[in-house]
């Protein structure tokens, strides 16, 4: 009569997983990554598929990674704030676009602003997951050998980039003139 | 003092769930009537006082008494009091007060609708769902007393979060949990059912009413908080696979099922320990969607602040109820075997097929809600699944069956010839197929694959669910007339077939346009043409708002002005984007007010979408059949007959 226990049995294992589930916490990621070298990757440019774009762009530069898509509603909230940051001319901001729909994408650009030096077009997801993405939007912070710094889960804000990112651009400017700072 | 007497009223209600909960169920397997006739009283008792908790708790939020945390930390003086109201539930503490309030109210509808049923068998329902209560009387009084004080009361509370500030969230949260609530009731006739050790057909058909009532309120709170998305969220989708959209629409999926499935039972005594299984899911998905909610294991626009001891008593209490019901199914299921088998070509293949195909869909969400707990909690990594994982997979068990469900309906008991219903089905078939073809090349001048399978499926439900009333109708048939029970069947699915006209549609000819744009700007879309007309400030009692004047014209002649506002709240300065929707029955024109990009430049969103308000109406007319089905005579006309044999018993003890 196994088949009126597997039920219980389905939701036994249900269960355990919730108690641990209890003790983990979803919003923090200890990014494996951190410290380490950052993935690289070569993709299409979203504004010029005969183009690539990857972590060669960046190389030897501070830059900061940024995960967007437009099917993600707190990349909208994020949005204006990336611009006013790419305006002050601080930290490059390179984009991945997260399987995403390549007009919508544009034209979110077109009328939004474009606050990347470049977006890569990560259709199928692979290169996120090189880079750990949890979910967008994400922004990685990469230092000049390559390495990563620090990742910040959930929209970019002034509060977080004064906070988490402003004292380790400066550390890692080791007291040479920095050009970034907060808009 | 006051707050202090609610919380007094929850201790009391406590304790009489705690009777409720222990002795009916004993004295059920003892034979000791005078336990059993103590479920009643205690039902209505607590219903009183939990009814007492919940007024005064309404009582400080509309007279601001920010002595109370719970109200300090979700209303403000300037809060109109229609939202006054609606913040009883707009936190964690509240909501669950509303979800045993709510319970109660339940229960003390089932004590009462009940009283026809055998002793054994209500005292036992009563038991389960006082099990049920106690349970969450407890876990609000251990660990979220929404009656705690301050020891030193501030001057203006914290306000309720803007996002909820809305007519159609003020109605949401009760409504939904009506829904994913009442699933308790199936759940313990279905407990009860196996306690007793025996389920009869009557069983089903006890059960029938309460479960459709249920998923009527499901429905229409799903459909409201789409709604609400679709508006307040400022961006024009309807459904983002949230995991919390998911919670509630999980239980929505199993309880369709258990409809079906009761159906088999109910006629044809089949299906008996599946459909008890079935009862069983619905209500834990209720409990695991609390789960997902309250404990924080999960990210969402829609959690409440979690706590880990919250956690960890939700889980102990998903585990008891839940636990202890699977496992008693484990013990007892084996005794309710069926009576027999049904042929091939039948109503009863097309019910199980039915429930294969919701029990694989329901799966497919379960699994793309919880993977990513899994796979961290197995120490392999982060991951996300989103809506692309959804929107493919949920299509592979659905096409199929809006498919099968137009053949279903003319399929009859026991089984009919192929033949027969292939003759019955080719009307609406070749129909839908035609028209399916035509329209969207008609209307839109172009149509993909996909959209016109929706399209076609869309018409096929609703051709096939018509045609047979809709033929009786012109024949004068009065010999057949279609029961209540049938009008609301066919209704329901008529309700799906507007679902899915409005879903392919507007998700395959909407136009969606971000644009920058300065006040005089006039622009094309969809063949009205959009004035931006200019910006003003607005004050309202508790925000303030920037609000655009668009001119929304037609061939010349203003159709109407729409007045898309962004809002900032005061207390929490946080920004709201409320959208200008032109709706009509055929299309919305949506505009979103954006950000100020300099030089008088904002940024806007213009969509235009064909058919969407479907979505919604064709929900709400899946939730009127529910209603028709669950208000049949049928159901009562037989609950009289025996309370006639029941009453007379009764009055021959007495005499």
């Amino acid at each position: 009569m196994w088949r009126y226990l597997l039920p219980i049995g389905v939701f036994v294992v249900i269960v355990g997983f919730f108690y641990r589930g209890l003790y983990l916490n979803p919003g923090f990621v200890p990014s494996p990554l951190l410290g380490k070298p950052a993935p690289e990757y070569d993709l299409p440019r979203l504004k010029d598929l005969s183009q690539t774009v990857g972590s060669k762009d960046y190389e030897g530069q501070i830059a900061l990674v940024n995960v967007w898509a437009t099917w993600c509603i707190e990349c909208r909230h994020e949005h204006p704030y990336l611009v006013e940051l790419a305006g002050t001319g601080g930290v490059p901001i390179y984009g991945l676009n997260w399987k995403d729909d390549r007009a919508l994408a544009l034209d979110w650009l077109d009328t939004l602003g474009d606050p990347y030096e470049a977006s890569a077009v990560d259709a199928t997801g692979e290169v996120a997951i090189d880079w750990g993405v949890y979910a967008a939007p994400e922004t990685f912070l990469v230092g000049r050998d390559g390495t990563v710094l620090y990742k910040h889960i959930s929209p970019m804000t002034p509060a977080v980039w004064e906070r988490e990112f402003l004292p380790r651009i400066a550390a890692e400017c080791g007291g040479l003139p920095c050009a970034a700072s907060a808009p | 003092m006051i707050p202090e007497l609610g919380q007094f009223a929850l201790g009391l209600a406590l304790c009489l769930a705690l009777v409720q909960a222990t002795l009916p169920i004993a004295g059920a397997a003892t034979g000791r009537r005078d336990w059993m006739a103590l479920a009643r009283p205690a039902a209505v008792g607590q219903f009183v006082f939990v009814a007492l908790a919940f007024l005064v708790l309404a009582n400080a939020f509309l007279n601001d008494d920010f002595s109370v945390l719970y109200v300090a930390y979700n209303s403000n003086s300037n809060l109109p009091a229609f939202y006054k109201f609606a913040a009883v539930w707009g936190g964690h503490e509240g909501s669950l007060l509303l979800w045993v309030t709510i319970l109660a109210t339940w229960t003390l509808i089932v004590s009462v609708g009940s009283r026809s049923l055998p002793e054994e068998f209500s005292a036992r329902v009563l038991g389960v769902l006082g099990i049920v209560s106690f349970g969450l009387l407890l876990f609000t009084l251990l660990t979220s007393n929404p009656f705690d004080r301050l020891l030193t009361p501030i001057v203006d509370g914290n306000d309720l979060n803007p996002l909820l500030q809305d007519p159609a969230m003020v109605i949401h949260p009760p409504i939904l949990y009506a829904g994913y609530v009442g699933l308790s009731v199936p759940f313990a006739f279905a407990v009860a059912a196996l306690l007793s050790g025996q389920l009869s057909q009557d069983w089903a058909r006890w059960t029938r009413p309460w479960t459709v009532s249920a998923w009527m309120f499901l429905t229409v709170g799903i459909a409201l908080g789409s709604w609400w998305a679709y508006y307040e969220l400022g961006w024009g989708g309807w459904w983002f696979w949230d995991p919390v959209e998911n919670a509630s629409f999980m239980p929505w999926l199993a309880s369709t099922a258990l409809i079906h499935s009761l159906a088999v039972t109910e006629r044809r005594g089949l299906f008996k320990s599946w459909t008890i299984l079935l009862a069983i899911i619905a209500f834990s998905l209720s409990l695991l969607g609390t789960f997902l909610v309250r404990s924080g294991v999960m990210i969402s626009v829609h959690s409440f602040a979690s706590d880990p001891a919250r956690g960890v008593f939700i889980l102990l209490l998903l585990t008891l109820v839940s636990g202890g019901a699977f496992t008693l199914y484990a013990v007892r299921a084996k005794h309710m075997v069926a009576d027999g088998g049904f042929k091939l070509v039948s109503r009863e293949s097309f019910l199980l097929l039915n429930n294969m195909l919701l029990v694989v869909a329901l799966v497919v969400v379960l699994y793309g809600t919880l993977s990513p707990l899994f796979i961290d909690a197995l120490g392999l990594g982060k991951i996300s699944v989103g809506p692309p994982y959804f929107n493919s997979m949920f299509l592979v068990p659905m096409l199929p069956l809006v498919l099968l469900m137009g053949a279903g309906m003319h399929a009859t008991w026991l089984g009919m010839s192929g033949e027969t219903l292939a003759r019955k089905l080719a009307i609406p078939a070749v129909g839908a197929l035609v028209l399916g073809l035509l329209l969207p090349w008609v209307i839109f001048g172009s149509a993909g694959v996909l959209t016109v399978v929706g399209v076609v499926a869309g018409l096929w439900i609703i051709a096939a669910s018509l045609f047979d009333p809709v033929r009786r109708l012109i024949r004068r048939d009065a010999a057949r007339p279609l029961t209540r029970a049938q009008w609301g069947m066919t209704l329901a699915h008529v309700g799906i077939g507007m679902f899915v006209l409005g879903v392919t549609v507007s998700s395959s000819y909407s136009i969606e346009t971000d644009r920058a744009a300065v006040p005089g700007d006039r622009w094309e879309l969809a063949g009205y043409e959009i004035v931006f007309r200019g910006l003003r400030d607005v004050q309202g009692v508790n925000y303030a708002a920037i609000e655009g004047e668009f001119e929304l014209r037609r061939d010349g002649t203003l159709v109407t002005v729409l007045t898309p506002q962004n809002r900032v709240y005061r207390v929490q300065s946080s920004p709201m984007t409320e959208a200008g929707i032109d709706a009509r029955w055929y299309r919305d024109i949506f505009i979103a007010l954006g950000q100020p990009l300099g030089d008088g430049v904002w940024s806007l969103r213009v969509q235009f979408k064909p058919l969407i308000r479907f979505i919604w109406f064709g929900a709400l007319v899946m939730a009127f059949g529910g209603l028709l089905a669950a208000t049949d005579p049928r159901y009562r006309s037989k609950r009289a007959e025996s309370r006639v044999s029941s009453g007379g018993a009764v009055s021959a003890e007495t005499g």
